[in-house]
């Protein structure tokens, strides 16, 4: 059942993505040379609809979650890495694969990229184990609990600056 | 005309608040967040694994019994990921943008037309991005929409490093007189 769920939760998240148009190459680069921020309008939207959402299932009781660890070494390191990889593929591997459902053919080559980005970290993951993932190892902290504050003080202001951020972005054409 | 440049505007935020909300939907019935990084090695491992090659012995394959290996398939992530596959192919073709595409405009524009330069790119590219992506343990869907959904600092770091290495490297890739 968990495997149909998963299913019909991904066609729907592909229906979305493909209708934001934020599968295209040039919609990622352009965020990234910050011309066109359609990828951000809709990453900042699902992530304020997604933490009103999931927040409520956890107070209701329904869910609880904890945030993944935070390894500065990690995150820092590897999230450059990231960002680098992203700018010359023109592509993340979710929306890669939503791409090649569109058409994008060429996108064969970085997702070929990425498979073999995946036996390379396997190789390399006894040594970022090892040398990396220590470096800042603090453990699953959150905004709220780091600050102090209850978690809708945050949802209410990660919310308030998206739609400044929305604003700024229309009013500037990006 | 009007009327589709005010559609066209609020496509972002209407499908991104839906995605939201599908997101909600997941954690409550599967307990699930949005991820797709993991995938990827684990079919890489799969591919190496078919194609004969033994690294069964590395300590990666053993790793929570295997659970970072094709081994684990199928789960609920690789039939996400073949979801969005699906539900970008149907969208396309019902909203008449399915469109064949080889190289991308803006690269041909900056790069040249030539595939074997792409594709040598893309490999490197693909190699950095999965790499960085497992490194800092996820990507923009599971770091950047479900981590930060949850509040988390690792997430809000990894997100912060995902734009900053992107803009980075977007500025000297794209720099006016194009690089060679």
């Amino acid at each position: 059942m968990t495997l149909i769920i998963g299913l019909i939760t991904g066609v729907l998240f592909g229906v979305f993505l493909q209708q934001a148009e934020v599968l295209r190459f040039e919609k990622q680069v352009a965020a990234m040379r910050l011309k066109d921020m359609t990828i951000v309008k809709f990453m900042l939207s699902t992530i304020v609809v997604g933490a009103i959402g999931i927040h409520l299932l956890q107070d209701l009781g329904a869910v609880s979650f904890a945030p993944r660890a935070l390894s500065l070494g990690s995150q820092v390191i590897g999230g450059l890495l990231f960002g680098a990889g992203w700018a010359i593929i023109g592509y993340c591997p979710g929306t890669s694969i939503g791409a090649l459902g569109e058409g994008r053919f060429g996108v064969l080559w970085p997702i070929a990229g990425m498979l073999v980005g995946g036996i390379v970290f396997a190789l390399l993951y006894p040594f970022i184990q090892l040398n990396i993932q220590p470096i800042g190892a603090l453990g699953n902290l959150s905004l709220h609990g780091v600050l102090g504050i209850n978690h809708w003080i945050v949802i209410i202001a990660l919310a308030a600056g998206s739609f400044f951020l929305f604003r700024f972005f229309e009013k500037r054409g990006l | 005309m009007e009327h589709n440049n005010f559609l066209q505007r609020w496509r972002p935020y209407v499908f991104g608040a839906l995605a939201g909300l599908l997101l909600t939907a997941s954690v409550a019935t599967t307990g699930q967040f949005f991820g797709t990084s993991t995938t990827f090695p684990r079919m890489a491992t799969l591919v190496v694994d078919i194609v004969g090659i033994d690294l069964s012995e590395t300590y990666f394959y053993q790793v929570r019994d295997g659970s970072l290996t094709g081994s684990s398939f199928p789960n609920w992530q690789l039939l996400f990921v073949i979801g969005i596959g699906l539900g970008a192919l149907l969208a396309a073709k019902a909203s008449g943008t399915f469109k064949r595409e080889e190289l991308p405009q803006m690269w041909v524009d900056q790069f040249g037309p030539s595939t074997r330069k792409r594709a040598l790119y893309s490999l490197g590219g693909g190699i950095l991005a999965m790499v960085g992506a497992r490194m800092a343990g996820g990507c923009p869907s599971g770091h950047g929409v479900s981590g930060v959904s949850q509040l988390g600092i690792s997430s809000l770091v990894a997100v912060a490093m995902f734009f900053i290495g992107g803009i980075l490297t977007a500025r000297v890739l794209y720099r006016k007189g194009g690089v060679a």
